[in-house]
Parts: C-alpha cells; sequence; structure tokens
C-alpha cells in the first residue's frame, strides 16, 4: 500500500491505496469520479484524459502513486450543467458528440490544446493535436469545429 | 441554433448535458453493493481440443469464490448461444448451425474462445486465478482462410464442408442468357476485408440474483435489451422472462457490435445466482478485439454484362462469406438478406444472380457491423460499375444515370426480391456532382500531378434496406422474431409526456428526435418531453436499434401512439366543449371547434383526462397514455451519391482524402444536425474500412490486430472536413416520411474512396485497406 495526498477538482484526499492502483481507478472507483473513462487500458484511445498539474494526461498508463502531492482535474471538475465549461458548452452546440464515451477525454484534451497553444490554433492544427484520442462516432469534424468555437470563446476571455 | 423545436429543427440534444459533463452512466460506472468481479479465461489457440481443465489451484487462491467451466453450465441447463436466422440452402436444405456454448465444453475454435470463468473479490484476484486456470489442450490445425474454408479439415462435427449454406437469388437462367448477349462483360475479384467494430465503450455486464423473489437483473451494453431477455430466457435458460430484467443505460457506441448475445453476459447472469453476489465483467480492449463480433469478410467474383450502348444486362456475383468460428446472433442474415438483395442498386439491371457460400473458420464470429451486407453489396456493384465505365471509356456518372431506375419507374421491382417505394436518383447525382465540381476535375488533377502527385476521382451510388422489417417478410426469411416496434405516449396529469420506447440510442440522439416528433404533434414545448428507452421493465417490448431502423420503425410507432393520444384527448376535449369529437380540431397544441372562439389547451385536456369530472366515464376511460406497436409495410430505401477525391503520393503510397462529398435522401429529416453527424461518422467508418482497418489472422489463427497498435482506425487527421447534403423524396409508406440516415456513410464511401484511388493509381483493383505499403506497390510493381 501506499500514502498519497492528491488533490481532485480543488478537493485534497489523503489515501491509502495497493501500489498498483492506476489514476483512472483512483478517480473512477475510489472516488466515484466515473466521468473519466477507460477505453484502451493502453493509452491508445484517449477515454481517460484528465489534467495533472494543468496538462493532459492519459489516467489510464499513470500510476495513482505518481499522481502523488498533484492536482487532477477531471469532466466533473470544470462545469456543471448550469455553469459549462466554454469548451463542453461548444461540444453540445456543434454536435462534437454522440454516444458520449470518448468525450470527457476529448474535452479535456481539446482544454488543454488550447491552454497550451501560444496562438490560435487552426483547424488542421486542432485536428494534429487530437491524435491521442479516438471518436468512432462523429468522424471528428464537428469536434474540430466545437474547439475552434471554444478557442476563440477561451482565447478573448 | 435553432429557434424551433419542432420536425425539422437542429435542435441541441438533451442527453449532452449529462455526456459533457461527465455524469452519463454507462454500465462499467455502475457498482452495486457486494459486487464481486469475474475474468474469463481464454483459449490461446485458435483450434484445440480440451482433454482437460483443472481449476483446483485457481479455486484456492487468494480471493477467488468460485472457478466455472463450460460443463457446469451444460449441467445446470443453459443452452447454447443460437443464431436468430434460419437460412436456407438453394437444395432447399436448412442451414446447419454448430454448438455454440457460452464456455466452451469440448473444443475451443477461436483465439479468445472462452473455457473458464474465475469469479473473485476484486479484479486483480480474479486475473490471479486465472492464470491458475490449467488447460490440457491437443492442438489442432486452424481454419483459418476463407476462400479454401470447404476444402479444409473439418471444424465442427455436424458441418461438412465447414459450410453453414450455399445460398441463391435472382433467375439463373435469365442471367445466363444476358450474358449470353452482352456485347462487353466486366468482371472483379474482390475482397471485402474483415474489420473489428471497436466501439469505444468495450461490452460490460453487470448480474445480479434476489435469492427471496428469483429475480435477476442484467445490466449490460446492449443495442436491444429486449432481444437480450428473450433470447437470455427462452432459448438459453437463464431464467423465465419475467424473472429477467435487463437494463441497457448509455451504451457508448456500438454499430452492430452490441446487438448480439454473448457468451460473456450469459455466463455473467447465471454465475450471480451460484455465487450469491452481484457480479462484474468489464472487457478490456484485448478482448474487444478478440471476441467482439467483426464485421465484413467477403470472397466475391462479380460480371456485369453491358450492352453495345452501356445498358445493364445482368449480374452475376459469387461471394464466400466468413461465419467466423460459430454463428452470432443474426450472423446467417447478413451476407445474405441484407446483402443479395440490395445487388440491383440504383439500377435497372434486368437479370441477377447472386450465390452466397456461408463457411466457418477459426477465426471470431462475423456478424452485423454498421451497414451489414449492404456495404459489402455496394462495394460489388458500384466497383463493378466504375470499372465498366473505365473500360468502356464512358464517363462514370454518366453510366450510371444511363442506368438508374427512374422516378417514373416506382415503386420499383427488383429482381433480388425488394420493392423500392421512391427515390430520386439524378437529383442526388446532380446535386453531388455540383458540390464536388466535377467539371473541375481534370483541372485539378493537372494540378496535382504537376507536383509529382497523382489524383483520383470515384463514385459510389448507393441504395440501402432500411427499417428492419416487415415481420411477416422477416417471418416468411427465416427470421425468429418479428421486427415491429413497440411505443407508449404516456400524457401526465399537467400535460408533460413521457415517452417508452423499444429502440434503444447508443449514441443516436434518440432522446432528442424522438421528443422532437411528439412536441410538434401534441403542439407542446421539446422540454416537456421526455424518452425512456433501454429497460425491458419500462418498455413493453422493443426490438433495439440496427439497421437504420429506430427513426422508421421506434418513430413511427410513437407517431402512430401520439396520434392515438391526440383522438382520444378530442373526444374529451368535445365533452369540455359541448361539442363532438368529429368537430373539434386540434392544431399547435389547440382543441377547437368551428365557429367559435372557444379553445382548450392540451394541457388543459390532459389534466381533465385525469380529473375526469367533463366527460362521463362509462364511454371514456380516464387518463391520457396510449401503445402502438408499429409493424412496416415495406423495408425504407435511402440512396444517394458520394464522390470521392484523393491524392495519391506515389513515392511514398500515402493516400490523402482531399475531398468527399455526400448527397442522401433520407426521406424526412427529423433533426438535420444529429443526421449529418451520423453521416460525418459513417463516412468516417467507411474511410476507414478503405484506407486503414484490417482485422488480420495469421495461419496459426492468432489474431495479429488485436490491439490498436495494430488496428489503425481513422484519428481526425485522417480523415477530412466533409461536404454533406440531402435530397428529399419522402417514404411512401411510414408516417413519418423517413427511411434512417443511421449507415448510409458506411454503406457508400468506401466504394468512393477506393474507386478514386483505382483512378488515380491507373489499376483495376487493389486490396483493401489502401495502406501506403499496399499503394506504394501497387504504383511502383514491386
Amino acid at each position: 500500500m501506499v500514502d498519497i495526498t492528491i488533490t481532485v477538482n480543488g478537493a485534497e484526499h489523503s489515501l491509502s491505496v495497493p501500489d498498483n492502483t492506476l489514476l483512472s481507478d483512483l478517480l473512477r472507483d475510489t472516488l466515484q469520479l466515473t466521468g473519466t473513462h477507460i477505453g484502451c487500458d493502453t493509452s491508445q484511445c484517449g477515454s481517460c484524459t484528465v489534467e495533472l498539474n494543468g496538462r493532459a494526461v492519459k489516467s489510464c498508463t499513470l500510476l495513482a502513486a505518481q499522481a502523488n502531492d498533484s492536482s487532477v482535474t477531471t469532466i466533473e471538475g470544470i462545469g456543471t450543467p448550469d455553469d459549462l465549461h466554454p469548451m463542453q458548452a461548444a461540444f453540445r452546440e456543434n454536435h462534437a458528440l454522440q454516444c458520449g464515451f470518448c468525450t470527457p477525454g476529448m474535452i479535456m484534451t481539446a482544454i488543454s490544446m488550447i491552454n497550451e497553444a501560444s496562438e490560435t490554433l487552426t483547424a488542421d492544427e486542432i485536428r494534429a493535436g487530437l491524435e491521442g484520442n479516438y471518436c468512432r462516432c462523429t468522424g471528428y469534424q464537428n469536434i474540430v469545429n466545437a474547439v475552434l468555437a471554444a478557442q476563440t470563446q477561451l482565447r478573448s476571455a | 441554433m435553432a429557434t424551433n423545436s419542432g420536425i425539422g429543427a437542429s435542435v441541441l440534444r438533451k442527453e449532452d448535458a449529462r455526456f459533457i459533463t461527465g455524469t452519463g452512466r454507462y454500465t462499467d460506472d455502475i457498482n452495486l453493493a457486494g459486487q464481486v468481479y469475474c475474468v474469463f479465461v481464454r483459449s490461446p489457440h485458435a483450434r484445440a481440443i480440451i482433454k482437460s481443465v483443472d481449476i483446483s489451484d485457481a479455486e484456492r487462491a487468494d480471493g477467488v469464490l468460485a472457478v466455472f467451466t463450460g460443463e457446469d453450465l451444460r449441467s445446470d441447463g443453459i443452452g447454447d448461444l443460437p443464431c436468430g436466422w434460419l437460412v436456407k440452402s438453394k437444395d432447399g436444405t436448412d442451414m446447419v448451425a454448430p454448438s455454440h456454448p457460452a464456455i466452451a465444453t469440448k473444443f475451443v475454435n477461436y483465439v479468445g474462445d472462452i473455457y473458464a470463468m474465475v469469479v473473485a473479490d476484486s479484479i486483480e484476484a480474479a486475473k490471479n486465478g486465472a492464470e491458475l486456470v490449467e488447460a490440457d489442450f491437443e492442438i489442432l490445425k486452424p481454419v483459418v482462410d476463407v476462400a479454401t474454408a470447404t476444402t479444409a479439415d473439418q471444424i465442427h462435427e455436424n458441418v461438412p464442408n465447414n459450410q453453414c449454406y450455399d445460398w441463391e437469388l435472382g433467375d439463373s437462367g435469365a442471367t445466363e442468357t444476358a450474358f449470353a448477349n452482352a456485347a462487353h462483360v466486366t468482371s472483379l475479384d474482390i475482397v471485402n476485408n474483415r474489420l473489428i467494430p471497436n466501439a469505444i465503450e468495450p461490452r460490460a455486464a453487470l448480474g445480479s440474483y434476489d435469492a427471496a423473489s428469483g429475480n435477476y437483473t442484467l445490466y449490460t451494453t446492449s443495442q436491444n435489451p429486449h432481444l437480450e431477455r428473450l433470447i437470455l430466457a427462452a432459448f438459453v435458460n437463464v431464467a423465465p422472462e419475467a424473472k429477467l430484467h435487463v437494463i441497457s443505460p448509455d451504451v457508448g457506441g456500438g454499430f452492430g457490435s452490441k446487438i448480439f448475445v454473448y457468451a460473456e453476459e450469459t455466463a455473467v447472469i447465471w454465475a450471480t445466482a451460484k455465487v450469491g453476489r452481484p457480479i462484474k465483467w468489464t472487457a478490456e480492449r484485448i478482448e474487444s478485439f478478440q471476441a467482439d463480433a467483426h464485421g465484413r469478410d467477403h470472397v466475391t467474383h462479380a460480371e456485369l454484362a453491358l450492352s453495345e450502348t452501356g445498358e445493364f444486362l445482368g449480374l452475376q456475383v459469387r461471394t464466400i462469406a466468413n461465419m467466423g468460428a460459430y454463428l452470432s446472433t443474426f450472423a446467417s442474415s447478413v451476407p445474405t438478406y441484407l446483402y443479395g438483395t440490395l445487388l440491383s442498386g440504383q439500377y435497372k439491371t434486368p437479370a441477377i444472380h447472386v450465390e452466397v457460400q456461408s463457411v466457418f473458420t477459426n477465426t471470431a464470429p462475423v456478424d452485423a457491423y454498421r451497414g451489414a451486407g449492404r456495404p459489402e453489396a455496394t462495394y460489388v456493384v458500384e466497383r463493378l460499375v466504375e470499372t465498366a465505365a473505365r473500360e468502356l471509356g464512358t464517363d462514370p456518372a454518366e453510366l450510371r444515370r444511363k442506368n438508374f431506375i427512374q422516378t417514373s419507374d416506382f415503386p420499383y421491382e427488383t429482381p433480388v426480391a425488394l420493392t423500392y417505394d421512391t427515390g430520386d436518383y439524378e437529383a442526388s447525382l446532380d446535386r453531388a456532382l455540383s458540390l464536388a465540381d466535377y467539371s473541375g476535375f481534370a483541372q485539378r488533377r493537372a494540378a496535382s500531378e504537376a507536383k509529382g502527385k497523382r489524383r483520383g476521382i470515384g463514385f459510389s451510388c448507393y441504395i440501402e434496406a432500411c427499417g428492419l422489417a416487415p415481420s411477416q417478410v422477416a417471418l416468411s426469411l427465416g427470421a425468429g422474431v418479428g421486427l415491429f416496434e413497440s411505443a407508449e405516449v404516456r400524457v401526465d396529469v399537467t400535460g408533460s409526456v413521457t415517452v417508452m420506447t423499444g429502440t434503444h440510442s447508443h449514441g443516436q440522439g434518440h432522446e432528442t428526435t424522438f421528443a422532437q416528433v411528439v412536441a410538434d404533434k401534441l403542439g407542446i414545448p421539446f422540454e416537456n418531453v421526455t424518452v425512456v428507452h433501454g429497460d425491458t421493465s419500462k418498455s413493453d417490448y422493443g426490438l433495439g436499434t440496427y439497421g437504420s431502423r429506430s427513426l422508421v420503425v421506434g418513430g413511427s410507432a410513437i407517431a402512430t401512439a401520439t396520434d392515438k393520444v391526440i383522438t382520444k384527448a378530442k373526444k374529451i376535449a368535445a365533452h369540455m366543449l359541448n361539442s363532438t369529437a368529429e368537430q373539434v380540431s386540434f392544431e399547435d397544441g389547440m382543441f377547437k371547434i368551428p365557429d367559435s372562439n372557444e379553445s382548450l389547451s392540451f394541457g388543459e385536456v390532459a389534466f381533465s383526462a385525469y380529473v375526469p369530472g367533463n366527460f362521463p366515464i362509462d364511454e371514456l376511460e380516464p387518463g391520457l397514455s396510449e401503445k402502438a406497436f408499429y409493424d412496416p409495410a415495406n423495408f425504407t430505401y435511402p440512396a444517394g451519391t458520394h464522390i470521392c477525391e484523393v491524392e495519391v503520393d506515389p513515392d511514398t503510397g500515402t493516400t490523402k482524402v482531399v475531398s468527399f462529398v455526400a448527397v442522401d435522401d433520407f426521406g424526412n429529416v427529423i433533426n438535420p444536425m444529429i443526421v449529418e453527424g451520423q453521416v460525418h461518422g459513417g463516412i468516417t467508418q467507411g474511410i476507414g474500412q478503405a484506407l486503414l482497418e484490417h482485422g488480420v489472422y495469421d495461419a496459426d489463427g492468432q489474431l495479429l490486430t488485436g490491439s490498436y497498435m495494430d488496428y489503425t482506425m481513422p484519428r481526425a487527421e485522417d480523415v477530412p472536413e466533409f461536404i454533406v447534403d440531402t435530397t428529399v423524396t419522402p417514404c411512401t409508406h411510414n408516417p413519418l416520411g423517413a427511411k434512417g440516415c443511421g449507415e448510409a456513410g458506411a454503406i457508400g464511401a468506401t466504394a468512393a474512396v477506393m474507386n478514386a484511388i483505382t483512378d488515380a493509381l491507373s489499376v483495376k483493383d487493389i486490396p483493401m485497406p489502401a495502406t501506403a505499403e499496399t499503394v506504394w506497390r501497387a504504383t511502383t510493381g514491386e
């Protein structure tokens, strides 16, 4: 067992977990934040993407212990139905999701992509930035449109 | 953003509120008190005799609660997993289906076939236990190659030549005559590559059992929870139907792969009563690759006979279809009733004959994957037509136009058993030619060539049969169930409405589209309509979501039930207005009588229905809730033209899809935003098949493409920005005039892409997927 202290969506947790606990399992099972999804277990699909100390990471490929003394933001931490993050709102307004399973990871990746970019991203750059996230439903076009729309809003904010 | 929320408006989706905030509820998100976990022990061999399975060490492992083998299920009366569609061979004999136990007893027949199940108090303990299950296998030579399966070793005791059936459709004599009279014959040998569906949500099951009542509850990732319950109850004998409650919560994509009743949920729901604890199983991605039903996998020889002037005279098709190791739930129908019947395409080909031999191999079962048979049919027809145009030196668009069924020909009876009700194929073609700037192609090609690239353009004028299915037709063709749909429209006392449907969304947005239909018909706010699905205790019955049937069959049931509500509400309103039901009109949510200013809102009448002081209850029951079962009169026939333009780099073999235009006729459209999204996603899967995706087994039957490292699905950079549009000829036989849109992209796109690549390379055919290596070899001849 390993003792960790982790801040998730602003709330600090001190926990003792088995050494081999993955961050994704800590979030889903221990903290019951089931918005973070596991699609492939091998960091290929990106459904498990969360923000760790401000950067998008695939939580299925990190041990919970590696997130000790860190701050994690999940899809549950960025907005609520009544107070959506601009990226969440843009996904809805642009029909950038269908089954919704990849969506939390897509949104977390997209937010990080915009935050990390020094300049306004083009549609092609956004497509390149989504390389770590699979969507099997949408064909990506509306996701790209959503990220473009949210980018405009986030950059003017 | 639409200001209106009725039929035809791009209303934003109700379901998104939970999906974008991480509060969706998928099967694996659900946990029950006392829950334990299971892991399935899967065969590492493609084909072997199970000489013995020793579970004693596994049973003693830490945390392990139980270990089960196939004998445990069999001795408890658990039956085989059935195939729901009986196909007859051309000699009149029934298809031959091998025994398909949920957990193998005597033989394992593909890599991933289950031979034991370990239940433990944690996933880790279950995995450790699984490591200790010792099986003694006698490894046999597997049958892997579909083309030679009939002459290979016999896999199943009761299946000679590994042949499931040898089916035919159409008039062989008339087709032979057509070929004898042909001025030109175009022939092609083509392979429709095996695909692995890969919904991003892996399959999962969570079963529980209440010993006091004998009730079972199964949460599972199903496109059709009622069918799941029916099969588990009536055929597999897990529990009586009334004792089995199946809930399919939010489902993270399916594309067909979650239609079927699989071994895993069967074993989970059975074992939960044995263990006395809720049991959860969630597939790891490698299990999705190994054990989800795969798609396509046809080997075909096809010939098209043409007249001197380019009229199609006859079509002859011979296909070998891979069923995999066992017959999955609908597997037998896919290469027959969903394939052979579509070979007329959009054309007036007078004579068609198709033969399909379905065979078993030591590979994962193959069943319906987005489009299911219709992409394979479109691929055959549209690759042939394009090739014929090239051989004749004719413009491929004009050769198609010359042979189109004309608007005046509808209803049009094809030589392969379907009657198309309506369509306007030239309208879609013309619109697509315009959007694709076809006349500017030569210039664009020259520009590409100036850069050392090769450019090609390809067409696909597809048709599909959707809205499965008229029950009488389905039953006469061997289906085990009628394919109607049910709906209940329950008006609340205050006039809000709850709609129960037997279809089940796995991304299609039914909660929105169906609410639009009901809100529009009742003239009430869209927000006041709630759609409930995915729970056998809530909807009467239903056949689920596949084959682009949900709106056209399920939506028609909802529209019919809504009409019944209006009919009854008019009777109540008549009493309230001192008039007769015949005199009462209903428009925009208001009941009115002629020559009167008096009117009643829908809400007022709903309230009266439940507070029955205004009408005689001996004539009219209180309440306002109506049910309908809608059985379609015919299939629906969405059709359209897809045009793809590619640029190939001959030095590297890489292909870039530079333009993709899709013009589809889906009949009346309820929510254009959702329909466009369906088309985008379908096209992407079609492009994936053409360029990237291939489920590959080696000669030993090992799955070489068992992870996302090896099986390539389209990522955002692999697809272009699509140009999509619709033309409309309303379906003539359902109340919404809708035809269905879920599969069209995947049906039309693949042939368009491959026609474009072969055009760019000036080759007759190259195998799918047209990877950089394949294309490079085709360009260099190496």
